[in-house]
C-alpha cells in the first residue's frame, strides 16, 4: 500500500453509500464541546487495551527498580503485618480465629487487604503521577488508574505463594470451595477500581488526598475484618460492618480459603456495593477529566 | 481538495483560578463559603485563550502555525489533540490524529531504549504489531542500535532526542500535530527530521507545525497561519504570513512600553511590573542599538499587597523566537537585593553586546527569590543596527551565527618560532 492511499480514512463509514463526492466524506472524529453530555465510551476504552497492558508492564516493570530486595517486597509486605498481628492479637490478646491457626487467620485476610490497598494507593496518586502524559497526549484517561490497579494484581500472586506454603504447612485440604476465590479476586478488582479512580480524580484537583489517603486506608484496614473475625463483631452491630463492602469480601475470600460456609448475602451486598461504586466512580472520573490537562 | 481538518468558531475559556498549580480542599471550602456570603472578591476571573477561531485544511496540506507566547497556539494544539476540552465550537477530524506535543512523552529514564520504543508507541497511539514492524527502521533512523538494550538514562541528550523522535516519526496518521519539537536535537539530525516531515507531507498526510523557528515554517509549510491574542490574525502564503509577523514586530518598537494592561502577560498573572523603557549607555531613551554598544533594561514595578527584594530576568530573543542569552540577578551573589520595596525600578545593564544586527524581543519576569510574580512574554522589542564592531569592513551577520564575538589567533609555525604578523 503507498503512502497515498493511508491519506484517505480507510474506515468504511466514511462513505455515503451511493454518493461518491467527496464533500459527503464523513469525519473520522468530531470535537465538542460536551457540556452536559457525558458518556463512557467503553468502545474507545477497548480500543486502547494494548495501551492498557503497557502501562501495567510500566508499572511493573518500574516498581522494584533500584530496590535490593526487588519483588520480595511483595512478600514481606504482607508478612511483616502478619507477624507484628500474630505477636500482639493472636498472642497477647488471643484474638479468636475461628478455630484456625492465627499466624495463618491473619495472613489470608492480609493478603487480600493488601492487594486491595496496594491497589488503591497506586490508582489514587496514578493521573497526577503520569502528569507529563495527561497534559501532552491524548488516550482514555481511565487507562491510568485501572493500569495502578491492575499492576497490584501481580504482587498478589506473588505473595500467594506464602498462602499456599503455609496452607501445606499446616495441612489444610483442598475444598471446593477454593473454587470461588477467583470470583472475590474480581470483586475486590472492582472495588479497588472503584475506589481508585475516584481518589485519582479528586487528587489531580485536591492534593490533599494524598495526605489523607494513608490515614484512610489504616482506619479502613481496622473497619474490615482482616486480623480479626467478623463473629467477634456483635451481631447487633454486624450490620454497620456489611455497609463497608471489604468486610464481606475478605470474609469471603477467607472462608473460600479454609472451606468455611461463605456468607452469600454479605458476599452478595459487598459485590453489588462494589459494582455501584464503580459506575458511580467511573462517571465521576469522566467528568473531572476534561479539566485534567488544565488543573493538574 | 477533500478536507482534513475543519475548524468552526473555536473557542477555549480558561478560569483563572483553574490555572492555578495547586488547589486545596480548603480553598474550595473557602471559596463556597465566600461565595454564598456574596463577596464580590471570589468573582472568578475568565479569559478566552482562543476565540472564534475557523479555518480548515485540506488533506496533504502543511499548515504552520505562529504567534507571540501566550497567543493560544498550544491551546489550539491541544484541543486538536483532544488533551483538553473546547469551550465553543466544532472540530470536525478526517483521519487519524497523531500529535507530537513533546519529544518523548512517557519515556522513562529507567526502562531501556527498547522498552520505550515500545511504550512510547503505544501511548502515541500505535500497536504492538505496528511498532514491532517498524522497530528497526525506528532504530536505525536515530542511529542507536548498539544502545538499544540499555536503559535511557545511560544515553547522551541527542541519542535520547533522537530516538524519541524516531518513534513519532514513524507514527501512520494521517494528520500529524506537532509543537515546536524541531527546536532540540543537533543540526544535523535537526535536518534529517526536517526531511522525514517532508516525506510524510509528500506522502500525502496532512501536518499542523506549530513552531518559533520561521526558517522551519518556511521551508516546510505551504501555508502559515497566525494566531494573536487567541484569534486568527493571518492565513496566507507562509512568505506573507512570517513578513506580517515580522512587521508588527518594528511597528511595536518603542523606547518604553505601559505593561499594566500588556496582551502578553501570562495568564493569571496580576500586573506587578508597570513599564519597562530601553536606556542607552549615556541614560537617554532608545529603541535600537548599534552592535557591540550597551543597552540597559528598566523595569518600574509597584507590588502593594507586600513589599519584595526585587529579582528581574530578562530573556532576549531573536526574530526566530531563540532565546539569545537569559539575564537574572538571582545566580549572581552581589546582586541579590536585600532591601524590600513595594515600589521602584530595577535597572538590567547589558553592556557591550555581542548581537548580530536584527530584531530582537524581550521576555521579562519579575518576582522575588524563590516565586515569580508577573511574566511578560515578548515585552518589549528593539533593533540592533549593523555596526562595524572589528573594524575591518567586515560586518558579521545572523548567517554567520546568533552572536558575533572577539576571539584573538595566534599561530605557531612547526619549529616552534612565533612568526611575525604582516602589519
Amino acid at each position: 500500500m503507498s503512502a497515498t492511499d493511508k491519506a484517505i480514512p480507510l474506515t468504511p463509514e466514511c462513505y455515503r453509500p451511493g454518493i461518491s463526492d467527496s464533500s459527503f466524506v464523513r469525519p473520522y472524529l468530531t470535537i465538542l464541546p460536551s457540556g452536559s453530555h457525558l458518556t463512557l465510551n467503553l468502545r474507545e476504552l477497548w480500543q486502547y487495551r494494548e495501551l492498557l497492558y503497557f502501562l501495567i508492564w510500566r508499572d511493573i516493570k518500574l516498581r522494584y527498580k533500584q530496590t535490593a530486595l526487588g519483588a520480595i517486597w511483595a512478600i514481606i509486605q504482607p508478612l511483616l503485618p502478619m507477624l507484628i498481628f500474630t505477636l500482639f492479637f493472636g498472642r497477647l490478646a488471643h484474638v479468636p480465629s475461628n478455630g484456625i491457626t492465627y499466624s495463618l487467620f491473619a495472613y489470608a485476610g492480609l493478603l487480600p487487604w493488601t492487594y486491595f490497598s496496594n491497589a488503591v494507593s497506586n490508582s489514587s496518586s496514578s493521573v497526577v503521577g503520569n502528569a507529563n502524559l495527561v497534559t501532552k497526549v491524548y488516550f482514555p484517561r481511565m487507562l491510568i488508574p485501572l493500569s495502578g490497579v491492575f499492576a497490584a494484581l501481580l504482587d498478589f500472586f506473588i505473595a500467594s505463594t506464602v498462602l499456599i506454603v503455609m496452607m501445606c504447612w499446616h495441612r489444610i485440604p483442598l475444598h471446593a470451595s477454593q473454587l470461588w476465590l477467583p470470583v472475590v479476586l474480581v470483586a475486590i478488582t472492582l472495588l479497588a477500581a472503584g475506589t481508585g479512580m475516584l481518589f485519582a480524580a479528586l487528587n489531580v484537583r485536591f492534593r490533599d488526598i494524598r495526605f489523607a489517603l494513608p490515614f484512610f486506608v489504616q482506619f479502613w484496614m481496622f473497619a474490615t475484618p482482616v486480623i480479626y473475625p467478623a463473629s467477634l463483631v456483635p451481631a447487633k452491630w454486624r450490620w454497620l460492618l456489611a455497609l463497608n463492602p471489604m468486610a464481606g469480601m475478605v470474609e469471603g475470600f477467607r472462608a473460600a480459603v479454609f472451606g468455611a460456609t461463605l456468607d452469600w448475602q454479605m458476599l452478595v451486598i459487598s459485590s453489588m456495593a462494589a459494582t455501584l461504586l464503580l459506575i458511580y466512580s467511573a462517571y465521576f472520573f469522566r467528568r473531572a477529566e476534561r479539566t485534567f490537562a488544565d488543573v493538574i | 481538495m477533500r478536507p482534513a481538518i475543519k475548524v468552526e468558531q473555536l473557542g477555549k475559556e480558561y478560569q483563572i483560578g483553574d490555572r492555578e498549580i495547586y488547589d486545596t480542599l480548603r480553598d474550595a471550602i473557602m471559596r463556597k463559603f465566600r461565595y454564598s456570603a456574596g463577596n464580590p472578591r471570589t468573582e472568578i476571573a475568565r479569559f478566552w485563550a482562543l476565540k472564534d477561531v475557523s479555518f480548515s485544511v485540506g488533506q496533504g496540506e502543511v499548515v504552520g502555525i505562529i504567534g507571540r507566547n501566550g497567543a493560544g497556539k498550544s491551546t489550539l494544539l491541544k484541543i486538536l489533540s483532544r488533551i483538553t476540552e473546547p469551550t465553543a465550537g466544532r472540530i470536525d477530524l478526517y483521519g487519524r490524529v497523531g500529535s507530537l506535543l513533546e519529544v518523548g512523552t512517557g519515556f522513562h529514564q529507567e526502562l531501556t531504549g527498547r522498552e520505550n520504543v515500545y511504550l512510547n508507541g503505544a501511548i502515541l497511539g500505535m500497536k504492538r504489531a505496528e511498532i514491532a514492524a517498524k522497530f528497526d527502521e525506528i532504530v536505525g533512523f536515530a542511529e542507536v542500535e548498539r544502545f538499544i538494550d540499555m536503559p535511557v538514562k545511560r544515553y547522551s541528550s541527542g541519542m535520547y532526542l533522537r530516538l524519541a523522535f524516531s518513534v513519532a516519526a514513524f507514527l501512520e496518521s494521517e494528520i500529524l500535530l506537532v509543537d515546536e519539537v524541531l527546536a532540540v536535537g543537533d543540526a544535523s539530525f535537526q535536518k534529517r527530521c526536517l526531511g522525514k516531515m517532508r516525506d510524510i507531507s509528500a506522502g500525502g498526510r496532512t501536518v499542523i507545525l506549530v513552531s518559533h523557528n520561521m526558517a522551519a515554517i518556511e521551508s516546510l509549510c505551504d501555508r502559515c497561519l497566525m494566531i494573536s491574542q487567541g484569534s486568527l490574525l493571518a492565513d496566507g502564503t507562509p512568505h506573507e504570513v512570517i513578513s506580517q509577523y515580522m512587521a508588527a514586530d518594528i511597528d511595536d518598537q518603542a523606547t518604553s512600553v505601559d505593561l499594566r494592561d500588556h496582551p502578553n502577560r501570562r495568564g493569571g498573572m496580576q500586573p506587578v511590573m508597570q513599564r519597562v523603557s530601553l536606556l542607552s549607555d549615556t541614560g537617554s531613551p532608545v529603541s535600537s542599538v548599534r552592535m557591540g554598544s550597551s543597552l540597559s533594561v528598566e523595569v518600574d514595578f509597584v507590588c502593594q499587597e507586600y513589599p519584595v527584594r526585587p529579582n528581574l530576568e530578562v530573556s532576549v530573543k531573536n526574530s526566530f523566537g531563540v532565546t539569545v542569552f537569559h539575564a537574572s540577578n538571582r545566580v549572581i551573589t552581589q546582586y541579590q537585593f536585600q532591601q524590600s520595596m513595594d515600589h521602584g525600578s530595577i535597572v538590567c545593564n547589558l553592556p557591550d553586546l555581542p548581537l548580530v544586527a536584527g530584531i530582537y524581543t524581550i521576555d521579562l519576569f519579575f518576582g522575588e527569590e524563590y516565586q515569580n510574580l508577573d511574566t511578560v512574554y515578548d515585552a518589549i522589542s528593539f533593533e540592533v543596527t549593523p555596526a562595524d564592531v572589528f573594524g575591518s569592513g567586515q560586518i558579521p551577520t545572523a548567517n554567520e551565527g546568533t552572536i558575533f564575538w572577539p576571539a584573538t589567533w595566534t599561530v605557531k609555525a612547526d619549529d616552534g618560532t612565533q612568526p611575525s604578523s604582516r602589519n
